[in-house]
């Protein structure tokens, strides 16, 4: 439903000499409560309908409720708007809209603004009837001006008043009216995107909201000089979703035909399960809520055993309680997908930040040898595609496929290509015929060391799993040759694996001075510090792999090409140059650490773990760096 | 029913099942161990049942006891310490069709599974759970367990086990939606049999602790019982376990008591004077998790693919 309104809703951008660019970052901080993130998902689905590249991301206060006005309390979005494509939240913002000039301060310490960005900030604390809060507002004006914040006092609260009783409610409508403005976005969409975020609270609603927007929207068109266009140059994009990467995790699980996701809630991972709990019966599955990891991942390999598919989604402390049953899994050979979405650690860590920190314990964090399938989503089209990717995995090789995401694609949201649903994607109903006597239960091909397992149920496939070493007809045996033989009967599944996959991709000219190595969340960080690098004259590539375990082929033959190689990752290294750090008791980064054995090449790292997502700007800055080295 | 092919559920009545179809390997517990008679008698009620053997899961965890499943010819699942309970309630998740069987230990239920073991009380999914109770690490051989009398000397205790032993049956009982708790002796066959028949009934999770022989670590904990059987007091109830006159002989002290009664059962099991024998509490109405967790096993593919199509168009832009 659209409401056609008077002033300038039928003129175009141009008409208003709106001025062209390529993208920008715009963000909107408040006090908790106060409508920031959904003023800036609105403004990034409009931006989205018009077939921009976006990327959104929430700005989550440290606190549950930290008091109004706090400097570490902001609550809000950042949106970065494009012409092209967006893979990630990108480096410091251009425009900021704040509700107070507290919350800005976390902001500002975060690195999230630079000289020149410019601030549109509510100005009613000025006025306040208490002193001490006109003092801060005035201080902090001051402040961010010596920062070379440019400030821009908009007295948001008055215009809201001329319209509703309490501007608490509804000042992130003026705000959204004001950005579709200067971004010169296109109202009809905008109008109904409000309507349809209102629909169910009726018509009375829709239309004070859609007040609210106008006056803001008309405000900025007679106050605010900042006019700009941001021409979508993607073309048609086809049906769309867009959501973060937790929601397409979600998805991804009812499009791979699952039966259980059981869970036990942490922080960053939860979300995953928000969504598609009120539906995923409808698709055929069950969420079970446990009552911590380990049941959860109990009762989750209980029902594999069974036949069915299943799937448990965590971060780093819940890997961590799920360790022995998960190596269980690995022993007994049951499929299974586990979802880390990785947040900081150790211990209890940063839960709300972005880490890669999960890769060793994954791969290693089992006693004895635990071989076992890593995958990494790079994107959050790739989250979606992965859980199935995933699945058919864990049946086909019979064992755990961890999948490995993090904060940063749990809560960046997107547009990507709505899939075609296919039913080769769905888990296919169990066995139930009788097997055949003769085959024990773990018929390992010597080879691949692959089998197919009877599934209870069966007749003829009557054994008894177990953790402890056992025959092919799953007896203990405590012997050293079965133990032997099993061992590397599990170890081979991923050599077969291996076999199928090709080498990664090179983003970049095939050979060159540096080659960077990246997983995960960060490739589109990457990827872009790379395109400029190799605009401005650098012979840098960059490679993303997605298998980790096992490593995709050709690593040491790509290595070789290149005069440098690194790996760049959201996890601890030390520094060469820092206190006592030499070559010898340097500690690299986790894939840095991997590449190192695998290829005896001597690979370099630069990472991180400032609990943000990789930024193009700092990885350009210090490859550009290494490069002039 | 359940997505199974019907002509494979009708073939079942036509098949006989003799008591040898539901044994496994040869049991290699220590002689005089009580676990053998509760092993005789789990194959004894199958068979009864005439249940096929594929169709019985048999899950444990970690302990002398736990070995159970490897006894049992039909599917089993020996798992880990403490675990058995949420696997046994996964496996039974999305099969409902399974009939679930767990062996667990004193330590391995009452210790480091005890969080577990309140949990699975309530969410009360459809599953017989035998405590194999002999007040000792068996499997590593002498350590003190939650349910080791005070005294008792172990080698992590040889000055005797230092705090009150638990009491599992008041335990069990004050966990929210407990639905089935009986008790029993591993060296009174008929009564073992009722019991267990009576729990294999019960539609929700039956928790019957099975007070067990230990001649090797813990001779102390059952010789008094079996000496003095009057230290015991069994219930009877036409609601309860049947006891015949053989059963009825053997223990003097006893008691109608009608296991709807809670707070009697509670009363009971409190007073540690006697040691109840029988079934203390039965709710037959109690709500049972897979009712819930078997939601949607019959959506066809083309229901999945409609399903996930909706939840598309909810972030379709
Ligand atoms: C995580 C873990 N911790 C400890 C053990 C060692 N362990 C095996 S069985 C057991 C105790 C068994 O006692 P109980 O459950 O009473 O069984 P019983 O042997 O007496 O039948 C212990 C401590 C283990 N297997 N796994
Ligand atoms: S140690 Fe005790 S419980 Fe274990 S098998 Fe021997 S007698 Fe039975
Ligand atoms: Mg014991």
């Amino acid at each position: 439903m659209t409401t056609k309104t008077t002033s300038g809703a039928t003129e175009t951008p141009k008409q208003r000499g709106a001025k062209i660019i390529k993208e920008h970052i715009v963000e909107v901080v408040s006090d908790s409560g106060e409508g920031a993130q959904k003023c800036g998902q609105t403004f990034g689905s409009v931006s989205g309908k018009m077939s921009n590249g976006v990327w959104t991301v929430e700005i989550i206060p440290a606190e549950i409720q930290p008091p109004a006005r706090s400097p570490a309390g902001a609550s809000g979005i950042r949106i970065r708007l494009a012409s092209k494509r967006v893979t990630n939240m990108g480096d410091e913002a251009d425009l900021v809209v704040a509700f107070n000039e507290q919350v800005l301060f976390s902001r500002v310490a975060n690195g999230a603004y630079k000289k020149g960005t410019i601030v549109l900030l509510e100005n009613k604390w000025s006025e306040d009837p208490q002193e001490s809060i006109r003092q801060q507002y005035a201080a902090a004006v001051k402040e961010f001006a010596e920062h070379g914040l440019v400030v821009h006092e908009v007295p948001m609260e008055v215009e809201c008043l001329k319209l509703v009783k309490d501007a608490r409610k509804g000042k992130n409508m003026f705000v959204l009216g004001m950005l579709c403005h200067i971004y010169s976005r296109d109202l009809d969409k905008a109008l109904a995107e409000i309507a349809a975020t209102f629909a169910r609270k009726g018509d009375k609603v829709i239309k004070a909201n859609h007040d609210l927007f106008q006056s803001g929207y008309d405000y900025a068109a007679s106050h605010i000089d900042y006019h700009w266009e941001i021409p979508a140059e993607q073309g048609d994009l086809g049906p769309t979703l867009v959501t973060n990467g937790n929601t397409a995790v979600g998805l991804g699980v009812m499009a791979a035909g699952m039966d259980l996701v059981s869970m036990y809630p942490i922080t960053p991972a939860t979300s995953a399960t928000h969504y598609i709990a009120d539906i995923f019966h409808e698709a055929g599955g069950f969420i079970h809520q446990a009552e911590d990891e380990i049941a959860a991942v109990a009762y989750a390999v209980g029902a594999s055993f069974a036949g069915k598919t299943a799937c448990t989604i965590t971060s780093g402390p819940g890997m961590a309680l799920k360790t022995e049953v998960l190596g269980l899994a690995v022993m007994a050979e049951i499929p299974l997908v586990v979802v880390d979405v990785q947040r900081g650690g150790p211990s209890t860590g940063l839960p709300t930040k972005v880490e890669q920190g999960d890769l060793l314990s994954t791969l290693y964090g089992m006693p004895g040898d635990a071989p076992k399938i890593i995958i990494a989503p790079a994107t959050i089209e790739e989250c979606f595609h992965f859980v199935i990717l995933a699945r058919k995995l864990a049946e086909a090789f019979r064992g755990p496929v961890f999948v490995l995401t993090d904060a940063n694609l749990a809560t960046g949201v997107q547009p990507w290509t709505r899939p075609v649903l296919s039913e080769d994607w769905l888990a296919a109903p169990i066995d139930q015929g009788a097997w055949d006597r003769n085959v024990p239960a773990y018929d390992w091909n010597e080879t691949t060391g692959l089998s197919q397992r009877p599934i209870p149920g069966q007749r003829g496939g009557e054994y008894v799993l177990t953790g402890l070493s056992h025959t092919n007809r799953s007896k203990v045996a405590y012997d050293s040759d079965t133990n032997q033989t099993t061992c590397e009967h599990r170890s081979r599944k991923l050599a077969a694996l291996a076999q199928t996959l090709n080498p990664p991709e090179i983003h970049g000219d095939e050979q060159g001075d540096l080659l960077v190595v990246g997983w995960g969340s960060t490739k589109g960080a990457i990827e872009e510090a790379v395109d400029l690098l190799r605009e401005n004259g650098h012979r840098v590539s960059s490679i993303h792999p997605r298998f980790i375990s096992p490593m995709e082929p050709g690593m040491q033959e790509i290595f070789s090409r290149f005069k440098k190689v690194m790996t760049v990752e959201i996890n601890y290294s030390d520094k060469l140059g820092d206190p006592l750090i030499t070559e010898e008791t340097r500690r690299y980064a986790q894939l840095a650490g991997l590449l190192r054995a695998k290829t005896l090449v001597d690979v370099d790292c630069w990472s991180v773990v400032y609990g943000h997502p990789m930024q193009p700007g700092l990885i350009y800055s210090e490859l550009e760096q290494r490069l002039r080295a | 029913m359940f997505g199974l092919k019907a002509d494979w559920s009708l073939e079942v009545f036509e098949r006989y099942f003799t008591m040898g179809d539901y044994a496994g390997g040869e049991a290699r517990w220590c002689p005089g161990c009580g676990d053998f008679a509760v092993l005789n008698t789990v194959h004894r009620v199958l068979h009864d049942a005439q249940l096929p053997p594929e169709k019985t899961v048999a899950v444990s965890g970690i302990g002398c006891s736990s070995r159970l499943p490897h006894y049992m010819g039909t599917y089993g699942f020996h798992g880990l310490h403490g675990r058995a309970l949420p696997f046994a309630n996964g496996v039974k998740s999305r099969r409902p069709d399974l009939d679930v069987w767990v062996a667990t230990g004193d330590g391995d239920c009452f210790s480091i599974g005890a969080g577990h073991w309140i949990h699975a009380i309530r969410y009360n999914v459809d599953m017989v759970v035998l405590v194999f109770d002999n007040a000792i690490y068996g499997l590593t051989k002498k350590q003190t367990s939650p349910t080791s009398p005070t005294g008792l000397s172990t080698n992590t205790h040889p000055k005797g086990a230092p705090l009150p032993a638990m009491n599992p049956l008041t335990t069990t009982l004050g966990i929210t939606n407990v639905s089935f708790v009986a008790q029993c002796v591993d060296w009174n066959p008929p009564h073992l049999y009722e019991t267990i028949k009576k729990a294999h009934k019960h539609r929700g999770t039956s928790f019957v602790r099975i007070i067990q022989r230990c001649p090797v670590f813990s001779p102390d904990f059952c010789k008094p019982l079996q000496e003095d059987s009057s230290r015991m007091l069994l219930l009877t109830h036409e609601k309860g376990i049947p006891a015949d006159d053989s059963v009825r002989r053997i223990f003097g002290e006893q008691r109608e008591h009608d296991p709807g009664n809670w707070i009697e059962a509670m009363s009971i099991a409190r007073d540690e004077r006697k040691i109840p024998i029988g079934l203390l509490y039965h709710d037959p109405d109690a709500p049972v998790y897979d009712d819930l967790s078997s939601r949607g096993l019959e959506a066809t593919n083309a229901e999945k693919i409609a399903a996930v199509n909706r939840a598309f168009d909810a972030f379709a832009i």
